[in-house]
């Protein structure tokens, strides 16, 4: 049996574990095995159906006072205790921040490997994998011994799909714990500005060391103000103070998947690349035409974004009237 | 206060990363060495908690004996003491690492723990996401990734991880084991002083004998990558018209 930890949080089923969900019932075909699911710390109807509708026939709901909200330890100690209990050949979540730190605390438990960031996996003797590193600049081929396979697929792997409405088993799990396991809990949240978020946003205006200053940024604001999107940066320009971390795209930064990326000034190292691979198109503003950036991009301008990006501002203002 | 960083060496990010003949390697030799990411953030933390609460500050590395250089950087920001657990020079798995990890630190700590063991998230280059929390388990303290803001106050450490729109906040007990993320801080840059007091640093040389765990390495290679054709829309600011088409043509505008 393949089981699938589901990461959800406050009722909502997270995307990453839609694809996990999908990337299951492929490697559940390939293992000749049905494909479970583990909810730790919900029994909500909405979330089995969320995990039926993706292919789990089974669905292993945990229910405990320490379990109300997010905690890692008790989490990844209830994943080792189904484990045990269950006796499946292998454990897949998402990869999510959530996704790898529950899975790592069930490995350590169960003092067993884990593969983070798959991106293709093969049962076996051992089992077999490609993996992620460098942020998926470079992938890594590898093998996993033991008695269970411990795995996360990398996010965007690929993409979910629902596999119809079938109805999935519900089996109460009773987990053993205790106090302990409470105390990495969350205990509050502080909430962000509302609206709209990097990771989400539909546009990105992303500015690099070009933009050439901290007050340079302004028109970027402007235009992504104007197409209801985010200012994005490079490293290097929250290296020199120009912005804040949060608004940093990378490798160490956020990940983001919009509908157009506009990376202005930014030659595209493989830091930056790697969280900004995920847009469906990219335009890119560079005086530099040989700029890595403008070699991946599908359209670019060879000129000042100084010069740029009013003009773009001006044009969009004119043929909105 | 006695505050604990494990840092890794990893090469620096080029433009293209190759790979050695026998894929088992980062090609490093037109590449240069740095301390991952995450982890300067790590170190400069745990100096910003030593300067506001006082204490001492030892930065353990496990890897070639080069790492001593990143050993050195971190004294030369103002860590006290440094350790290095040196490898035989091929990668360890994530298991073998923790292992060894907390056989040492517990000969460091001999009965009288850190307050705080900080680690990176997860490392530039491999990317496991679990030695932090498998040394935390090993060592039977509370541990929370992700962190980007740390506040000692007596005996609670509140830690905040960056969730998409905001924060969630956590509160653990001393000692605790941290993952904390880039963004926490913004590193200092080491002084003159720093840097010639750093030369004259002892580094302490510890061994440990622990078997490789359960994952082990074939090859590296790197990603067939699209080919794309870049449309040069202009050259000035002229292309403003046809850069508005394609958001037109997107459904952007």
């Amino acid at each position: 049996m393949l089981l699938v930890v589901l990461d959800h949080d406050r009722g909502e089923l997270d995307e990453s574990t839609r694809e996990a969900l999908t990337f299951g019932r492929v490697l559940a075909a390939k293992m000749g095995a049905p494909m479970e699911a583990a909810l730790v710390g919900s029994d909500d109807g909405d979330l089995v159906a969320a995990a039926a509708e993706h292919g789990a026939a089974t669905v292993h709901t945990c229910v405990h006072e320490i379990l109300v909200d997010y905690g890692p330890d008790a989490h990844g100690s209830v994943v080792a205790q189904m484990v045990e209990a269950l006796d499946p050949a292998a454990v897949l979540a998402g990869g999510s921040d959530r996704g790898n730190e529950v899975m790592a605390h069930a490995a350590a438990r169960l003092d067993t490997a884990l593969a983070t960031n798959c991106l293709d996996v093969a049962p076996g003797d051992p089992w077999s994998m490609t993996r992620l590193q460098w942020g998926g600049s470079l992938l890594e081929d590898c093998t996993l011994e033991g008695d269970v396979a411990l795995l996360t697929c990398a996010v965007h792997a690929l993409a979910a799909a629902p596999a119809g409405g079938r109805r999935a088993e519900i089996r109460p799990f009773t987990a053993a714990l205790n106090e302990t396991h409470a105390v990495t809990m969350v205990r509050d949240r502080i909430v962000g500005e509302a609206g709209v978020t990097l990771s989400t946003a539909n546009v990105v205006c992303g500015g690099g060391r070009g933009v050439g200053s901290e007050e340079g940024f302004a028109p970027l604001e402007e235009l992504a103000a104007l197409l209801g999107g985010r200012v994005g940066c490079s490293r290097a320009v929250t290296n020199l103070g120009w912005r804040p971390h949060s608004d940093q795209v990378g490798q160490t930064g956020t990940r983001i998947a919009p509908e157009i990326y506009i990376a202005s000034g930014i030659s595209g190292a493989v830091q930056h690349w790697v969280g900004a691979m995920a847009s469906k198109h990219i335009l890119a503003i560079n005086t530099d035409r040989e700029a890595n950036m403008v070699a991946k991009a599908d359209w670019a301008v060879i000129a000042d974004l100084h010069e740029v990006i009013p003009a773009i501002i001006e044009e969009v203002r004119h043929r909105r009237g | 206060m006695k505050i604990l960083v494990c840092v890794k060496r990893v090469p620096l990010p080029g433009a293209r990363i190759n790979v050695t003949d026998d894929g088992l390697e980062v090609d490093a030799a037109h590449l240069g060495f740095t301390t991952s990411p995450h982890e300067e953030c790590a170190v400069e933390e745990a100096i910003r908690q030593k300067e506001r609460h006082g204490g001492e500050v030892t930065v353990l590395t496990l890897g070639p004996s080069e790492a001593e250089e990143q050993l050195r950087y971190a004294a030369s920001v103002g860590a006290d003491h440094a350790v290095l657990v040196e490898t035989d020079g091929a990668p360890w798995d994530p298991q073998r690492t923790a292992a060894a990890l907390a056989d040492v630190i517990r000969e460091l700590e001999g009965g009288d723990p850190f307050d705080l063991v900080l680690f990176g998230n997860e490392s530039a280059d491999s990317g496991g996401f679990q030695v932090g929390i498998r040394v935390a388990v090993a060592l039977g303290r509370p541990t929370v990734q992700g962190v980007k803001g740390i506040e000692v106050s007596g005996g609670v450490v509140t830690v905040r991880r960056a969730i998409d729109a905001g924060f969630e906040v956590y509160e653990l007990p001393r000692p605790c084991v941290l993952g904390v993320r880039e963004g926490l801080n913004l590193p200092r840059y080491p002084t003159m002083k720093g840097r010639l007091a750093s030369k004259k640093l002892e580094i302490r040389a510890l061994t440990t004998d622990v078997d490789p765990g359960g994952q082990t390495r074939v090859r590296l290679h790197r990603p067939v990558e699209a080919v794309s054709e870049t449309v040069i829309l202009g050259e000035g600011p002229d292309a403003a018209a046809a850069v508005v088409d394609v958001f037109a043509e997107l459904g952007v505008l």
